[in-house]
């Protein structure tokens, strides 16, 4: 390696990371208002128009703080845990394309790339919630534990589908094929995986078992403060983009479907417009599930996982497989996995027993009571 | 007859202790609950009270009848009406005072809307504790209108002291027909709307279905009262039972559970809100002009004939009932307050039986305790 190339890094690496520190604070502002939204309230008002600049307000505030280490804690463990967490999610835009040549390097085993990465953010958790020398911070990393490596199946599966029907696992060849028709049209159960296992990855509702505030405080971050627990913060906003961003890349078409009429600057400012649009759709949906749904319990997850979504993966695969095996069209596809997306929501609905059913509360009038 | 039965499996070295509480964000107040725990499931739970506990039904040995009211109101203090009129009514009967009509209904009404909103405060907690964060707003939308209603006939948004021996305080505003219609309208679509939020949602049926079930002749063994008892299926309510007050003349309905789980008494809440808004309704239309106090002398400084009286009434959490003994004397001799939370808080532990870490967070919500009261 020269330098040059040393130095090229260097800068692409400190563009990425400011590029993915301003999304972070995008997103967290994103967050608020949209909760607020959907709870009837303003969100921050305050600072700057609309409370723009409360992120900054924030990420100073939380810089700022004192950093507290438990006097038990494994102290060396304890300071590299989010590193261990940040560094993976960090790492995984190396090769994540905005638009067809704004990569910092377009690997042509980029999706083994990702998947290979992005397992590794659990030993951080994992490392944090034994460090701490706290019982709920250790039920928390535990149960990160136990959610992320069973929900790195069906994940990959989903992706893994994609990789298939692309005949590539380079991000921007996959966006390329992708030119006419965006692989949610025919893949909606793999898109229905990705997400499901994406939100399980990144422990957001209804899957944030691992740092469930009502029963575990807080998990593997309930020790932390200041700068470190910002770190982990930052971590987890890249990842939730990062889900976001790989929606929009793998399923909806990325900067590439529509075409756009253009060439040249103006076609790539407009690719990463759009691209934004797109990924920033996938996070809404993500934060509107937020303000929605109840969290699951740690059983129900894993039951969630490994008795329907990991079925269901294989099923998917063997869709694909049969298809592309056959040569049939690829609507046969999108008919099949449709079918099958109907038949999953079906059995996840009746679950629970009609809507008469579940009603056990009956009323007695007060009249026929009183003697 | 079952008596606090430990659980069966025994706690082993290996098992995890978690010092759930006092200072935990879903303990509701300061309960403290020591779990073991073997992995996620609970071998053992042994709950510890009395972080909160004032002494106050000593302290009402000490006071005036009329000054021992506002000691009421932080018992349950959020259902404050409620424990206030338990006290009024212990009192009057002890003393055979007669309250005139128009206090009985501006009672029954304020009681019955702080009943909504504290159903509403229960409503939204509940959604936090299964993990739904947006429940809360809207559950605390509803009960802040009531809480501005109560602001402005009774002069606090909390500590009331309305209520009094012979009446209440103060006759209401002269708006308040008009915002009470528009308040009845707001929360009938309030309720609904809170109901349409969560009550269906498939995780949260997950999450409470089941959990934490209790049978109706446990619950009558552990002395469960009010929503509680109703979802194990026992058909039994003070208002009705033993009516207090003018609760006899009013039509509605007690809602009445299942199986005893959670969703059957998160669901007899809300389906209490809706039939505290008949009764509401009823008491509006039937509600006319006269006076608010009795005109009897001896309510000035009441000294009640020596003797005892206990007077059960229908909080929000159940039967809170009120053992008054008078030695003749301008202070009470002993006031015994039966609390509702108190005698539900004991089945938590039946209930946690082979429950999982986060199902105690739902138990204990679905229970819906207030510290204040227990330890009172």
């Amino acid at each position: 390696m020269t330098l040059t190339q040393g130095i090229y890094i260097a800068i692409g690496a400190a563009v990425l990371l400011v590029f993915l520190s301003v999304m972070v604070l995008a997103l967290t502002w994103l967050e608020r208002k949209a909760l607020a939204r959907i709870q009837m309230r303003m969100g921050p008002m305050r600072v700057g128009f609309h409370g723009a600049l409360q992120p900054i307000a924030d990420a100073m505030k939380l810089v700022s703080k004192e950093d507290i280490l438990p006097s038990w804690a494994d102290r060396r463990v304890y300071w590299l845990a989010p590193l261990a967490v940040f560094i993976p999610a960090f790492l995984l835009w190396v090769t994540i394309p905005v638009a067809r040549d704004v990569a910092l390097a377009n690997l042509d085993l980029g999706l083994f790339y990702i998947v290979a990465i992005s397992v590794l953010s659990v030993m951080g958790l994992v490392m944090a919630g034994w460090s701490s020398a706290n019982k709920y911070a250790m039920l928390g990393g535990l149960r990160a534990a136990g959610q992320l490596v069973s929900y790195e199946i069906p994940f990959i599966m989903a992706i893994l589908a994609v990789a298939m029907l692309a005949q590539t696992l380079n991000l921007r060849h996959i966006v390329e094929a992708q030119s006419t028709f965006a692989y949610v049209l025919f893949l909606p159960l793999s898109l229905f995986l990705f997400l499901t296992a994406g939100l399980a990855e990144l422990g957001r509702t209804p899957f944030d078992i691992h740092h469930a505030e009502s029963e575990v405080v807080g998990g593997p971050f309930v020790e932390y403060s200041g700068a470190h627990w910002a770190v982990f913060f930052l971590a987890e906003y890249i990842n939730t983009f990062t889900i976001a961003a790989l929606t929009a890349l793998l399923f909806l078409g990325g900067w590439g479907w529509p075409t756009m009429p253009f060439d040249g600057l103006l076609h790539s400012a407009l690719s990463v417009l759009w691209f934004m649009v797109k990924t920033y759709a996938v996070i809404l949906v993500i934060f509107w599930i937020r303000g929605t749904y109840p969290r699951l319990r740690i059983d129900q997850l894993m039951a969630f996982g490994w008795k329907l979504l990991v079925p269901l993966s294989f099923i998917n695969i063997v869709l694909v497989g049969v298809v592309m095996f056959y040569g049939w069209p690829l609507w046969v596809l999108s008919l099949l996995s449709v079918i099958t997306l109907a038949i999953t929501f079906y059995i996840i609905a009746r679950s629970a027993g009609t809507r008469m059913e579940r009603n056990t509360v009956t009323v007695y009038n007060a009249a026929s009571l009183r003697r | 007859m079952q008596l606090q039965q430990q659980p069966t499996e025994q706690a082993d070295a290996l098992d995890l202790m978690v010092n759930m509480g006092p200072q935990h964000p879903s303990t509701h107040g300061v309960f403290r609950v020591v779990i073991w725990v073997d992995g996620e499931r609970i071998v053992r739970a042994e709950p510890h009270i009395g972080y909160l506990h004032r002494g106050s039904e000593k302290l009402c040995e000490g006071e005036l009848y009329s000054q021992i009211i506002t000691l009421f109101d932080r018992l349950d203090y959020v259902g404050n009406l409620n424990c206030e009129l338990a006290f009024v009514l212990a009192a009057e009967k002890l003393m055979g005072i007669e309250v005139p009509e128009r206090a009985e209904h501006i009672r029954v009404i304020l009681a019955e809307l702080n009943r909504i909103a504290s159903h509403m405060l229960f409503y939204g907690v509940y959604g936090l504790d299964v993990g739904a964060m947006t429940p809360v707003l809207y559950g605390f939308r509803e009960r802040e209108r009531i809480q501005e209603l109560f602001e402005s006939i009774t002069g606090a948004r909390m500590m009331h002291n309305y209520f009094r021996i012979g009446g209440v305080k103060d006759d209401l505003p002269a708006d308040f027909p008009a915002r009470m219609t528009r308040l009845m309208d707001q929360l009938n679509r309030g309720i609904a709307e809170c109901d349409e939020l969560l009550s269906q949602n498939e995780m949260f049926l997950a999450r409470t279905k089941g959990i934490g079930a209790i049978s109706a002749e446990d619950a009558l063994d552990y002395g469960i009262t009010g929503p509680a008892l109703r979802a194990s299926g026992v058909v039994e309510d003070v208002r009705i039972s033993e009516p207090y007050g003018i609760y006899d003349r009013f039509d509605f309905g007690i809602p009445v559970g299942t199986f005893g789980d959670c969703w059957d008494r998160y669901y007899v809440r809300v389906e209490e809100m809706r039939q505290s808004m008949r009764i509401i309704e009823q008491a509006m239309a039937q509600m006319e002009a006269g006076p608010i106090m009795a005109t009897d002398r001896r309510i000035a400084r009441p000294r009640p004939p020596k003797g005892e009286v206990y007077v059960r009434t229908e909080s929000p959490r159940g039967d809170f009932a009120v053992f008054l003994v008078s030695d003749g004397s301008d202070k009470p001799y002993r006031v015994k307050v039966r609390a509702p939370s108190f005698a539900n808080l004991q089945a938590f532990q039946h209930m946690l039986r082979g429950a999982y870490v986060a199902d105690a967070v739902v138990i204990l919500g679905s229970i819906d305790i207030i510290l204040g009261e227990v330890d009172r």
